[in-house]
């Protein structure tokens, strides 16, 4: 909406992680409308707030609806409008503080639900918006302008809380790999039910990790981010689990179970299950 | 003469059969054309505690659930010691010698509700025995409960006709007890059928039925009392093709789901108390910013934080006009009445679909919880509205303009951001002044469209006039009625719309001296918006966590009525 709207003036600081994110989401949008022949409307982006939440109004080409509402609560507001709408594809977009922080609430139910939703996690360990606060995913003892004398919480592991939770589809990358997070977004769009991606997209302004993640051999820093071996069995909850729990961040689709009912085939088994009534016999069965 | 008029209280402890017995005697009488309503006080718990239940038969329809006991149905001591003081003279005291004993009262016998009961072969028939007794004490014949008897347990079981069996029998032995006790109330008349069918519920199935005749497609809520029973009538009756009825896990999920299911185009509601309309508030003003239609429900109930679950009360008025931060007002309907939860229910979603934002229904636990005979909504008569819908091409600006415009809907043409925070006309963020002042002058101007309220009033050119609001209007009615014949002059003004009000009736009330609002809370709440607005009102107030009786009612206006005179010869 960008190019039409000179009013908007919102702006990502220059090398923010969030540009490839957008990048990729863009083409995973674009991807739908040409091979599946779904128009760009029917797709609608559910962001919360934060840095991230302005992702529905930097978004260019042909656009989605949007859906811009309060922090944390991206999830509820999704499952309102798929199963208001079961045929829309439904994509939350928020930050780990959005979706870590004050919407962590929101995350079990969902799982349980297994409601066809994707969630596109931007982690930069900190909040940005606010400049520069602790998150649930900042390092134990990190000084941040809320945490002066070091950071004094665990960090939260996403993953292994994500895959403990039952959500059907955890995966795993990060906002230079624009091409990976094309695919995975597209395939977690495509998985019948509850989809993360969970994204690595550093904060250049307050928590700039980009060298960690992809280290740089010349300072002899080895890097966090690794691809996800090629033979993993993304059904094996137990392996999943593994890479969950090993140092460093895997790169790809750490697991995937296409088995469960989604929430909307959920309900509508039930519709199958009972007789729709109508309003007259309703009152009718409270007559004297 | 014969009484028209019948009032029994059954109290006792949960679990004894207190509610059972008022209910069944209320259906019985009500087959028959007696006009019924119960009402009911328990505490916030499963297995006992003090609970009770009031029920009045009338041959004229009922506007309260009434002052003065007739009987009195003690289940146990403690129930006895804390109602006798409501018992009228010459009224009269059943209690369950089977635990405890009343000696030297007058008016009073006793028999062992259990042991009759199970005299019978049918230990569960104690709520029969009573019914029984209490039949015999205003004449109504035998015969209207039998009839009731077999209606209900022929259930196509094997055992319906011993079931029945056993229960006029218990119907007998409690008879014949209150016939030795040699005590009367005196002979009820004859019902006289009302006209037309009536159905029998009450008012959370009523609102209910409202948002159904609506077309209500998403509900989503959290269990809470007193609302809870609307969210078991959802799960029961709303699945079906393109429907959606869920538990959710807050009110937090309960309000931004349905905001979700509203934006892909659904009419959606929520039903929540006091506790969880406060968690909403955030959700609400999303609603209001980005010009989603919903409607939420709020059954009220006492006191601020977990305050009194299960005991009624008007205190939550404020908080339904204004639930978030913000400049933000929202659309307030209030029903009275069992009748009127059901046009409530129905007109939330005409308001919220024709505005485009939250609409708040705000109902309260002496409502919720009472079972009431009213004739049978009329469905034809049920205008359902539907929102502008945007049926252009992309490249829309959803939100431009000073006014209402049409909403489009995700999967078709049209995206445009829905947005709570400040936004240009294509929904994207905005901080510009200009942009929002003229955002806000649009959503306020849309509350316009909303002024087609209705409103009654009798004796207006009465300087001094009574409004009530809320489930307080049978018992404001009533009291009127009783000072009108008693020559006070004092007019009457009553609506349920109250935010915005009926513009005539807000220019009616500012020609008022004195407006009295006689409302249960503290603050005196709808007098103070009241004076907001430029009328000269002032609140009667009780927060006991029950509704007015009628004579106290009229007896404090009378007082105050009185004082304003004397003060307007004086000047």
């Amino acid at each position: 909406m960008t190019s039409k709207n000179p009013e908007y003036d919102f702006k990502w600081c220059p090398g923010c992680g969030d540009f490839g994110v957008r990048r990729a989401l863009e083409n995973a949008i674009g991807r739908r409308t040409i091979e599946m022949e779904v128009a760009p409307e029917n797709t609608v982006i559910i962001a919360g707030i934060g840095c991230s939440g302005n992702m529905v109004h930097l978004l260019e080409g042909d656009q989605p609806y949007g859906f811009h509402g309060i922090h944390g609560r991206s999830l509820p507001i999704a499952m309102g409008a798929k199963m208001g709408n079961p045929d829309l594809n439904v994509v939350v977009v928020a930050g780990d503080g959005d979706f870590l922080g004050i919407g962590l609430e929101h995350i079990s139910p969902q799982a349980a639900r297994n409601l066809n939703i994707t969630a596109i996690v931007m982690d930069n360990g900190v909040y940005g918006l606010t400049k520069g606060q602790s998150s649930p995913t900042t390092d134990l003892g990190a000084v941040t302008s809320s945490t002066p004398y070091g950071k004094t919480e665990d960090k939260l592991h996403p993953f292994k809380m994500y895959l403990s939770l039952g959500v059907s589809f955890v995966s795993s990358t990060m906002s230079s790999q624009v091409r990976q997070m094309s695919t995975i977004m597209s395939e977690a769009m495509d998985h019948p039910g509850f989809s993360i991606v969970h994204i690595q997209s550093p904060c250049t302004e307050y928590n700039n990790t980009f060298e960690l993640l992809k280290g740089n051999v010349r300072k002899g820093i080895p890097g966090l981010a690794y691809d996800i071996p090629e033979d993993h069995d993304d059904s094996d909850w137990d392996a999943a689990f593994d890479i969950a729990s090993n140092d460093g961040i895997p790169l790809g689709v750490l697991y995937r179970d296409t088995t469960r009912p989604t929430l909307d085939q959920r309900i509508d088994e039930v519709s199958e299950k009972v007789r729709a009534k109508s309003v007259a016999s309703m009152l009718d069965s409270y007559a004297i | 003469m014969k009484n028209t008029d019948f009032v029994v209280r059954f109290a006792g402890e949960g679990g004894q059969g207190v509610v059972t017995s008022a209910d069944g005697f209320a259906s019985a009488n009500a087959q028959v054309g007696y006009h019924v309503q119960t009402f009911s006080t328990f505490p916030s718990q499963i297995r006992g505690g003090p609970v009770w239940t009031q029920t009045r038969i009338s041959t004229e329809p009922i506007r309260s659930s009434g002052d003065d006991l007739d009987v009195l149905v003690a289940f146990n001591e403690y129930a006895y010691n804390e109602h006798k003081s409501e018992i009228r003279e010459g009224g009269v005291i059943i209690f369950d010698s089977g635990t405890f004993e009343l000696e030297g009262v007058e008016n009073s016998f006793g028999m062992a509700f259990d042991d009759l009961a199970r005299s019978t072969g049918n230990a569960r028939a104690a709520n029969m025995v009573v019914m029984g007794a209490l039949a015999y004490l205003v004449e109504i014949d035998q015969s209207i409960l039998e009839q009731f008897v077999t209606k209900r347990f022929t259930r196509g079981r094997p055992n319906d006709q011993e079931i029945i069996e056993s229960n006029i029998k218990a119907l007998t032995l409690g008879r014949i007890e209150a016939e030795n006790s040699g005590f009367m109330i005196g002979q009820m008349a004859d019902a006289i059928p009302p006209e037309g069918e009536q159905v029998l519920i009450n008012g959370n199935v009523a609102l209910s039925l409202g948002a159904m005749a609506a077309g209500i497609d998403v509900y989503v809520g959290y269990p809470i009392s007193p609302a809870t029973p609307i969210l078991i009538f959802m799960e029961n009756n709303l699945p079906g093709p393109g429907k959606f009825a869920y538990q959710s896990t807050s009110e937090i999920e309960s309000i931004t789901s349905i905001v979700g299911a509203a934006f892909a185009g659904k009419k959606a509601m929520t039903a929540t108390a006091g506790p969880g309309f406060t968690l909403m508030g955030e959700g609400i003003g999303l609603a209001w910013m980005a010009e989603i239609p919903v409607v939420v429900v709020d059954v009220q109930r006492g006191g601020p934080s977990t305050g009194l679950p299960t005991k009624t009360e008007q205190s939550d008025l404020l908080t339904a006009l204004y639930p978030g931060h913000g400049d933000m007002q929202m659309p307030v309907i209030a029903p009275g009445t069992v009748e009127e939860c059901f046009v409530a229910g129905h007109r939330a979603f005409a308001w919220a679909e024709r505005y485009q934002g939250p609409v708040v229904v705000l109902s309260e636990h002496m409502l919720s919880e009472r079972n009431q005979n009213i004739p049978k909504p009329d469905l034809s008569k049920v205008n359902s509205e539907n929102r502008s819908v945007y049926t252009g091409t992309n490249g829309y600006q959803r939100y431009d303009g000073w006014e209402l415009s049409p909403m489009p809907i995700p999967g078709n043409p049209g995206s445009y951001v829905a947005n709570g925070s400040e936004h240009d006309g294509m929904g994207d963020t905005t901080h510009l002044a200009d942009r929002h002042v003229q955002m806000t002058n649009r959503r306020f101007s849309k509350l316009k469209l909303l002024e087609d309220g209705t409103y009654e009033s009798q004796n207006t050119d009465a300087s001094i006039v009574l409004m009530p609001w809320g489930g307080s209007k049978g018992s404001g009615l009533s009291a009127y009625e009783e000072l009108a014949e008693e020559g006070v002059d004092l007019g009457w003004y009553y609506t349920m719309y109250l935010s915005p009000l009926p513009p005539k009736l807000l220019e009616e009330l500012r020609t008022k001296d004195l407006v009295l609002v006689p409302e249960l809370n503290y603050m005196g709440q709808f007098a103070s918006v009241l004076r907001s607005q430029g009328v000269k009102a002032e609140a009667i107030t009780q927060y006991t966590g029950l509704p007015f009786k009628v004579r106290e009612l009229a007896s404090r206006i009378r007082d105050r009525v009185g004082t304003q005179q004397k003060e307007s010869v004086t000047a």
